[in-house]
């Protein structure tokens, strides 16, 4: 029974990491760009879920529904000013630039809502939870964001593999001369698919606001994390990222309970486990993406 | 002979220091194939893609329909009817047959060309439309590409080394499609290394020589000596080779 449980609980927090690190994957897999801001970007989106659903007078709970667009639209205009420039230039200069958004971003956080934690407030919700069996306790704002991370990987497998858009967003990440050549805008291209990994990132971010407290600092150490999850499961493929994120979630609780001070620890030994192994990772194919 | 669609005055273009095209000018009629002939190195692809907007020029222009093109991007150019089929294929390998299709149709311009017209083009291709574009032969994938260019319904097809790796027999069936295509009123420039197919499906041949026109011409007007020494340039019959042995 204890396993089961290392196995649930691990699950639950790895659907967490896979929504975080999808956002991630796909501006990899597309604009080859390595988004160092990328944990910034879903502390930023707890913020603003934080600050506007209190003046919306939108409960915390819905607070995605305004969060979400607003970051996807941020998305595209950062990707069409800011990243574009720096890909423009070479590729060293967007983990410069993304680096400095990141120490810019904290810095700013820090100075506007200092470094005490906050979180969104989702009410008795964060308490409840579905007690199947003596000592499994399934609480359903995590089973919530399992539920979602679920649904945004098959929504966005859907949209990249059956809708014109999402067939030009894999062109443009299998070669992006040839997308060119069949008359795709590729910076247009790269605009939208910033948009959905800015969108997911958001509320990955505020995924993470209901179920624990964040600080302006929070975003590093999920950014390792979100490494870990596209690593293990391969780079460019979504259900790697799911099942990435699973395992190291499952990775995670197993040293847990071992020592509580082996929980990153045996994530970051599977991670590297994986990466001697089989460097691709578990559903890594060559160039693709989908 | 018709308008000039696609004219090209004192191009020259740069890779770095290296001159790869050196103020080359011709100029494409409506419904025309036009060869460019050239021996590995000659700029021949360079040309194609500074074309197709791939490369900036260093100076000199490229015209369509008499409008300075040259500041327009790749996409822009797709759209005003420019389309390459890249050396090498090129497609995307993730896809499958039809969806490589579905790419190049996404922003295809109103014409003759739709998916359903080149799956009658290439009768094979209704069967394996769901395949991964990596299982295919090399002939086939060559025709994927250049169908890919077609769906787009394009004013000129730029074909760049048709023949590069295939089998002789292949390349011929490819070759055979040339009027077909001509008949829906795309031109087509096409760019060879196998002198024989690009002369023989050509209206007229362009050669170049370390990125300099060293002769142009129809066909008909030109002897295979001449077109020899064009392609491998002057000094070919001198006797300095020969001379070397014997002594």
């Amino acid at each position: 029974m204890i396993w089961l449980n290392i196995v649930i609980q691990g699950a639950l927090v790895g659907g967490f990491y896979a929504l975080f690190a999808c956002g991630l994957s796909l501006m990899f897999g597309v604009l080859k760009v390595i988004n160092l801001a990328h944990g910034d970007m879903a502390v930023v989106a707890g913020y603003v879920a934080v600050f506007l659903s209190p003046r919306l007078h939108i409960p915390g709970l819905w607070s995605f529904l305004v969060v979400v667009p607003i970051f996807a639209l941020l998305g595209y205009v950062v990707q069409r000013t800011l990243i574009q420039k720096s890909i423009d230039r070479d590729p060293f200069t967007t983990l410069l630039v993304t680096f400095g958004l990141s120490v810019v971003i904290e810095n700013l956080l820090l100075e506007m809502y200092s470094a005490n934690g906050q979180s969104i407030n989702i009410g008795s919700l964060i308490g409840e939870s579905w007690h199947p069996a003596s000592i499994i306790y399934i609480s359903y704002v995590s089973l919530a964001v399992l539920a979602a991370a679920v649904l945004v990987l098959l929504a966005l497998q859907l949209f990249l593999s059956k809708s014109g858009i999402g067939r030009l967003i894999r062109a443009v990440a299998d070669d992006q001369e040839a997308a060119q050549l069949s008359g795709a805008n590729y910076r247009h291209v790269f605009g939208i698919a910033a948009a959905i990994a800015f969108a997911t990132v958001a509320l990955a971010g505020i995924a993470y606001g209901m179920m624990t407290q964040f600080a302006p600092t929070s975003g590093g150490v999920n950014l390792l994390f979100a490494f870990e999850v596209v690593v293990i499961g391969g780079i460019g493929s979504l259900w790697g990222t799911l099942v990435g994120g699973i395992a190291l979630g499952i990775a995670q609780q197993f040293g847990a309970h071992i020592n509580l001070s082996y929980q990153i620890l045996a994530g970051n030994v599977l991670f590297l486990a994986v990466l001697a192994v089989r460097p691709q990772g578990l559903f890594g194919r060559r160039s693709s993406l989908a | 002979m018709t308008a000039a669609l696609l004219e090209v005055e004192s191009l020259t273009v740069h890779h770095g220091q290296l001159c790869a095209i050196d103020d080359v000018s011709f100029t494409q009629h409506q419904g025309e194939v036009l060869a460019v002939i050239g021996a590995n190195g000659a700029g021949k692809s360079t040309l194609l893609r500074t074309i197709a907007g791939l490369h900036r020029p260093t100076s000199g222009c490229v015209r369509l329909d008499g409008k300075d093109i040259n500041d327009l991007s790749v996409s822009r150019r797709v759209a005003l009817g420019i389309s390459l089929v890249p050396e090498g294929r090129r497609l995307f390998s993730s896809m499958t047959l039809e969806e490589n299709l579905q790419v190049g149709a996404y922003h295809a311009n109103p014409g003759p060309f739709n998916i359903q017209r080149i799956y009658e083009l290439f009768d094979w291709m209704p069967n394996r439309r769901k395949q991964s574009v990596w299982q295919l032969s090399g002939g086939e994938q060559q025709a994927v590409a250049i169908g890919r260019a077609l769906v787009a319904n394009p004013r000129v097809l730029l074909l760049d080394e048709l023949s590069l790796g295939l089998a002789p027999i292949i390349i011929e069936k490819i070759y055979a499609l040339v009027p077909e295509i001509l008949a829906q009123g795309v031109s087509i420039l096409i760019v060879e290394q196998d002198v024989s197919q690009g002369v023989s499906a050509a209206d007229r041949v362009h050669c170049l020589l370390e990125g300099r026109t060293s002769m142009t011409g129809t066909p008909a007007e030109l002897t295979s000596e001449e077109i020899d020494r064009a392609y491998f340039g002057a000094g070919l019959d001198a006797p300095a080779v020969t001379s070397g042995v014997v002594e």
